[in-house]
């Protein structure tokens, strides 16, 4: 027992004298990042990068608003980094003076959730969907309408899976009748509630895990899904295909920012830095199969994600993106509500 | 030399100190939590005390603002309780004549068949219900072996359903349920049986009146191991029963994550702790005066 201890004394001893740079905690969302990646960013500054995960923005808030120190740099959503702002949690260290700032490209230069960039910079961002095999559906081709999957065809009964949240599907069924997403009116949120009880019986599941191995299984014909999964459905399921619905589609996008009280906030920003550099953030995308927002990195991203029109975005489709709202607690209780009542 | 009432509170100090601190501290937390207001984004308002997120479990407002019944979350409890006492009532069925069964060998079989039930506890319950959602799905080994014997014609379409959920409980805490029982049948002096039988008791009139009274013990705390770790199973709803119908577990949750509203999270799991507890003393007292009970 203490000559474990000893060596693990040793061990931290020699970690501070090999990586001269020091160190940087960097807290992200599971299976997001490549661990080569990091491994470079070790090798091109001396700055050890110790990764912690995470699986939604609410566990996020949940720990830093329970007083968790000790990372340095976090990765929250759009809407999660204006209530993070709003409760005073992030360092305004002004993104906007890095020097690769110069490569982030609209409108991520300048979002609704951070105008000025002055706490946050992009790393990935998507949009949600939904996928289907394109040789199990009648005809082998569905419209591009959030109609296909909320009302889909009868033969799909038990084929079709939803993504098991709350914020997700409220949103989606919102966009399907063009509905506020924020609405405060209980009626229009009995008009949701009833469109996703219309729904429920045509779901095999709600489920937000393994969504593209039970695609790529043929275990289920279509499934609510984000546009990078889907890029990598495709890799095994040739047939299948990414929707971007014509009502409009959550636009999401995950950002980089520092937390208060980072006790490593030169390399943090060090790192931010050197992520927005094209070169470095192309990795990140081949990885996670999401586009960024950086100017140049498509030069050196896949031959497949380039060609692949669920992650590179015919300019058509992009006016169908919607950014997701911070909505009042009085909607977010209706939103609650109709959730309840559909699983109640 | 230290007086008696010194030495007395030292030894005591150690488990006030673990009670205080393991239990009613973050109780008393929870507690006070569920009398605030929600904060705008996750938390709580502290100063702002409020009963709402207890009247929200029964009433709803509705759009004049008057307050009307809303059973949808006693609702979500009953299925809940209904889903666990099913369990614990099955795991009871298949537990007692396992243990019995064990109980009567010798004591190298014993042996034997006690390290074969815990087994299972060497992998992650994770994993094994993830191995579960493989053997039940459509195609999977379940239907495999049942379609060759004849049982099933077509698919088997059971994952995702409530009996998927149930069949999952009832695989988790079946262990909880033999070992305590298999402990106080071990113990027992089986001469008692052989006497109830020189007495003229037949074989039925024996296993009533001398075993099941002897064992009740191990029933009862069988009973509530396996009750309410069911009652509050997270996962296993998730992802045997696909997520359509929610949980208390899930419940709970909810309110913690997306719907930001933490003192209606503390009030549930309020609700859920005073149910449990008022079943607990509930068995307490009624068993307390059964014959069967340790004095």
């Amino acid at each position: 027992m203490k000559r474990r201890a000893i060596a693990l004394m040793t061990a931290f001893a020699f970690s501070g004298v090999v990586h001269a740079g020091g160190e940087l905690n960097l807290y992200n969302w599971s299976d997001y990042i490549p661990l080569d990646l990091l491994k470079k960013f070790e090798k091109d500054t001396g700055v050890k990068v110790n990764l912690d995960v995470y699986d939604s923005n609410e566990s996020l808030l949940a720990k830093l608003k329970a007083g968790a120190t000790g990372y340095d740099v976090i990765v929250p959503s759009d809407y999660m980094v204006k209530i993070m702002v709003a409760e005073g949690l992030l360092d305004k260290v002004e993104i906007n003076k890095l020097p690769n700032f110069k490569n982030v490209t609209a409108p991520l230069n300048k979002p609704f959730f951070d105008p000025t960039r002055s706490y946050s910079a992009p790393y990935m961002w998507g949009v949600t969907g939904f996928t289907y095999d394109s040789a199990r559906v009648p005809g082998g081709k569905l419209p591009d309408s959030w109609k296909s999957f909320f009302e889909p065809p009868a033969e799909l009964k038990g084929q079709v899976v939803a993504l098991n949240d709350m914020n997700d599907m409220f949103v989606a069924a919102s966009l399907y009748l063009k509905i506020d997403q924020c609405t405060e009116d209980p009626k229009q949120a009995q008009k949701i509630l009833d469109t996703l009880m219309k729904q429920k019986p045509m779901l095999a599941m709600y489920n937000s895990d393994g969504t593209i191995e039970r695609m790529q299984a043929k275990e289920v014909i279509m499934h609510h899904q984000w546009n990078g999964a889907a890029h990598r459905t495709k890799e095994k399921l040739k047939t299948a295909v990414f929707v971007y619905p014509k009502e409009g589609m959550p636009f999401w996008n995950d950002n980089f920012a520092i937390p208060k009280g980072a006790k490593n906030k030169d390399n943090a920003l060090k790192f931010i830095n050197w992520m927005m550099a094209p070169e470095n953030i192309a990795i990140a995308s081949n990885f996670t199969g999401y586009n960024n927002a950086i100017k140049g990195s498509d030069k050196f991203m896949d031959e497949s994600l380039r060609s692949d029109p669920a992650v590179n975005t015919p300019a058509a489709f992009k006016s169908r993106f919607v950014p997701n709202k911070v909505c009042s607690p009085k909607a977010l209780a209706l939103r609650d509500k109709v959730w309840t009542k559909l699983k109640k | 030399m230290l007086s008696a009432s010194v030495r007395r509170t030292g030894l005591l100090a150690p488990t006030v100190i673990t009670l205080f601190v393991f239990m009613v501290l973050p109780m008393g937390l929870m507690a006070w939590m569920s009398f605030l207001e929600p904060g705008t984004y996750g938390g709580v308002q502290w100063g702002h005390y409020s009963a709402k997120s207890y009247i929200q479990f029964l009433y709803e407002w509705d759009l004049d603002d008057q307050l009307v019944l809303n059973t949808d979350y006693v609702g979500i409890f009953l299925r809940s309780f209904l889903l666990a006492g099913g369990a614990t009532l099955a795991t009871l069925l298949i537990g007692f004549p396992t243990a019995l069964y064990i109980a009567l060998k010798d004591e190298k079989a014993r042996n034997r068949w006690i390290l074969l039930i815990s087994i299972p506890f060497w992998t992650n319950l994770l994993v094994r219900t993830f191995a579960w959602m493989l053997l039940l799905r459509n195609g999977g080994l379940a239907e495999q072996f049942l379609s060759s014997i004849g049982l099933v014609k077509e698919e088997l379409n059971i994952l995702y359903t409530p009996t998927a959920v149930a069949i999952g409980l009832v695989y988790s805490f079946l262990p909880f349920m033999i070992l305590p029982i298999y402990t106080s049948l071990e113990k027992m002096d089986w001469k008692l049986v052989e006497a109830a039988f020189d007495l003229g008791a037949n074989r039925w009139m024996a296993f009533r009146r001398v075993i099941l009274p002897l064992a009740m013990p191990g029933i009862v705390a069988g009973c509530m191991l396996v009750l309410i770790p069911a009652l509050g199973s997270y996962f296993i709803p998730e992802l045997l029963g696909g997520g359509k119908s929610l949980m208390i577990g899930n419940l709970i949750q909810n309110q913690f994550g997306a719907s930001r509203n933490w003192p209606f999270g503390a009030a549930l799991s309020f609700a859920l702790l005073t149910v449990v507890m008022v079943t607990m003393i509930a068995y307490n007292l009624r068993f307390k005066r059964a014959p069967g009970a340790d004095k």
